[in-house]
């Protein structure tokens, strides 16, 4: 018979692994069959790699067998589609890169695979990871498993699908603006965005270079800290890595919050929030006061409201730089019926990206071009620099700060997709933190009328532990993250 | 800030992305809604701010020039779209 793996996590899993009460090939066999029969409603993966899973199974068994093995041995992961696996198609959702197949792993990918992962599979995610909904996927949109109608946030949105939907035991997602916390708040799981430097990008297929992060999506705090002790670090192929020591994540965890300082700032309960997300919201920041933590209500956080605007500047200059590099020659999409270069390569951009990221491409393109660099990037930029003093000034008074991760309970499926500016709008409150490059995670914090409520805590940059800690005994102390949705 | 079509179509050129007349018009529309909204970054005074191109800057990353072996040419070639023994294929450059 088959285990359960519903809400199974990480360290429990590896328990019976190394016990011997079950073994990885049966773990991932369960896993395999729960994709069959949920994944058809939930669209949330775009490769299974069944045979790929079963063999790094069978050979983590051996590793268990002969007493080795890390804490992630044996243990079925999935990855983010834009995160590069060798001889495995990375599509980033867009018809654009459908059949590329990489001669490489992302370094991300590799630590993992190093540390004994079993790997099932790749998750959909908006087009190149532009979107805020996966409804910008090339292929299908992905649905919420606490409500097949709505979207379950993105752009990391089939990863923690998979993980609410108990398809996999933990997934790898990245976060330009929000892509990990705003859909794990959407699906009730336990999303950490990294400091900006903290994982290596080498391999992840480039968007905005200067806010990218990788990051875990889990089922609770502890198995976060798992999956960050493997895969941050230094790397010598990405030169924005950082050199800064990483510490034992799960070190600390059970440290509480006694003397802790936490902030709340006023500019995070946006105008438009619903009321159903504020209530969970204050309770959990009374929660926090309950457990020990000084709370801190006189943070103020100016630059909040221009966030918006500084990322829909930065990011798109970015990302604009970053997808030239696809124009049918090297890899990716050729559109065939040409013998014109130029004609081929805007056909090719034509053909092969969706309109959000056309969308996004030109914008960047008009915000870098002759006479509106000043006006638009560089006045961003700026921006930018008083963003992160702002942060800097709330850290010499408080030791993390607690905001909603979303204004919204998940939204229908084609409620935004119309109106651009008002699907940005759902990630206000995860913007400013990869625009000032701090650490940050979303843990569920409730529901409304049975939708998930996320809570984000923001930390000092490289005091992940602090987040951690944090979570970690809000976790200990409430029932959210182990309500599982029926599917 | 308004874009107009002739807006539109030049940054088409600039990004070298082929769009339909449908598509100028919808972006014009888009992009001028985005862009306006944009303009609030105006009120904030940036006098003598530096600005930031990376949030957690790194000061001269070197490392060892040791050799070592690049991926292998056949897994690479692989994915192009055209191919011609050890080099890629392209399209004609000058007409």
């Amino acid at each position: 018979m088959n285990p359960d793996i519903i809400g199974l996590t990480i360290a429990k899993a590896r328990d019976m692994l190394a016990r011997g009460e079950v073994s990885s090939v049966e773990l991932t066999r369960a896993c395999l069959e729960r994709i069959e029969a949920v994944d058809p409603k939930l669209n949330a993966l775009v490769t299974v790699t069944a045979e790929m899973a079963l063999s790094q199974a069978e050979a983590a068994d051996v590793t268990l067998k002969n007493g080795g093995g890390s804490p992630l041995t044996g243990v079925p992961a999935i990855v983010k589609d834009n995160m590069c696996t060798r001889g495995v198609a990375t599509t980033c959702s867009s018809k654009m890169l459908e059949n590329f197949v990489p001669p490489y792993d992302a370094t991300a990918v590799a630590r993992l695979k190093e540390n004994g992962a079993v790997i099932l599979g790749k998750a959909n995610l908006d087009e190149f990871a532009m979107g805020s909904s996966t409804e910008n996927s090339a292929f299908f949109p992905t649905h919420n498993p606490w409500d097949l109608a709505r979207v379950p946030g993105g752009s990391s949105g089939g990863s923690t699908a998979a993980v609410a939907a108990s398809l996999g035991v933990y997934a790898l997602g990245s976060d330009t603006g929000g892509s990990i916390r705003q859909p794990s708040g959407f699906c009730s799981v336990t999303g950490f965005k990294p400091t900006y430097s903290r994982v290596s990008r080498y391999g992840l297929v480039a968007f905005g270079s200067s806010l990218d992060q990788i990051g875990p999506i889990t089922r609770d705090v502890y198995d976060n800290a798992l999956v960050l002790n493997a895969i941050c670090g230094f790397d010598d192929a990405d030169a924005t890595s950082s050199p800064e020591p990483v510490p034992d994540f799960t070190d600390g965890l059970g440290a509480g919050l006694r003397g802790l300082r936490i902030g709340v700032p006023a500019e995070y309960f946006v105008e438009g929030m619903q009321p159903g997300v504020e209530k969970p919201v204050r309770d959990a920041i009374a929660k926090l006061g309950e457990l020990g933590a000084d709370v801190d209500n006189d943070i103020a956080l100016k630059m909040t409201p221009y966030a918006l605007a500084v990322y829909y500047i930065i990011a798109p200059s970015e990302a604009s730089a970053n997808l030239a590099r696809y124009m049918g020659v090297k890899y990716g999409y050729s559109y065939p019926d040409t013998d014109s270069m130029w004609e081929g390569m805007e056909r090719t951009r034509q053909h092969g990206f969706g309109p959000e990221v056309k969308r996004r491409i030109m914008l960047g393109t008009y915000a870098l071009s002759a006479g509106y660099y000043d006006a638009y990037y560089k006045k961003a930029q700026q921006v930018r620099t008083l963003t992160r003093r702002e942060f800097d000034a709330a850290f010499e008074k408080v030791d993390v700060l607690v905001t909603p991760t979303s204004p919204t309970v998940p939204f229908k499926i084609g409620e935004r997709t119309d109106d651009p500016l008002q699907m940005y709008l759902s990630d206000v409150c995860t913007l400013p933190i990869n625009i000032a490059g701090v650490p940050a995670i979303s843990i569920p914090c409730g529901f409304a009328d049975g939708l998930p409520v996320g809570l984000q805590i923001i930390g000092k940059p490289f005091d992940e532990a602090t987040v951690l800690r944090v979570a970690h005994a809000f976790q200990q102390a409430t029932e959210h993250h182990l309500r599982q949705p029926s599917l | 800030m308004k874009l107009s079509r002739e807006d539109v179509i030049h940054i088409t050129q600039l990004a070298r992305l082929g769009v339909t007349e449908a598509e100028v018009d919808r972006f014009t529309g888009q992009l001028s809604n985005i862009l306006e909204n944009f303009e609030a970054l105006q009120q904030i005074d940036t006098t003598g701010v530096p600005p930031t191109a990376q949030p957690i800057p790194l000061c001269n990353v070197l490392k060892e020039d040791a050799a070592r072996d690049s991926l292998p040419q056949d897994e690479i070639l692989a994915n192009a779209p055209g191919r011609e023994g050890e080099f890629f294929r392209i399209r004609a450059v000058l007409e």
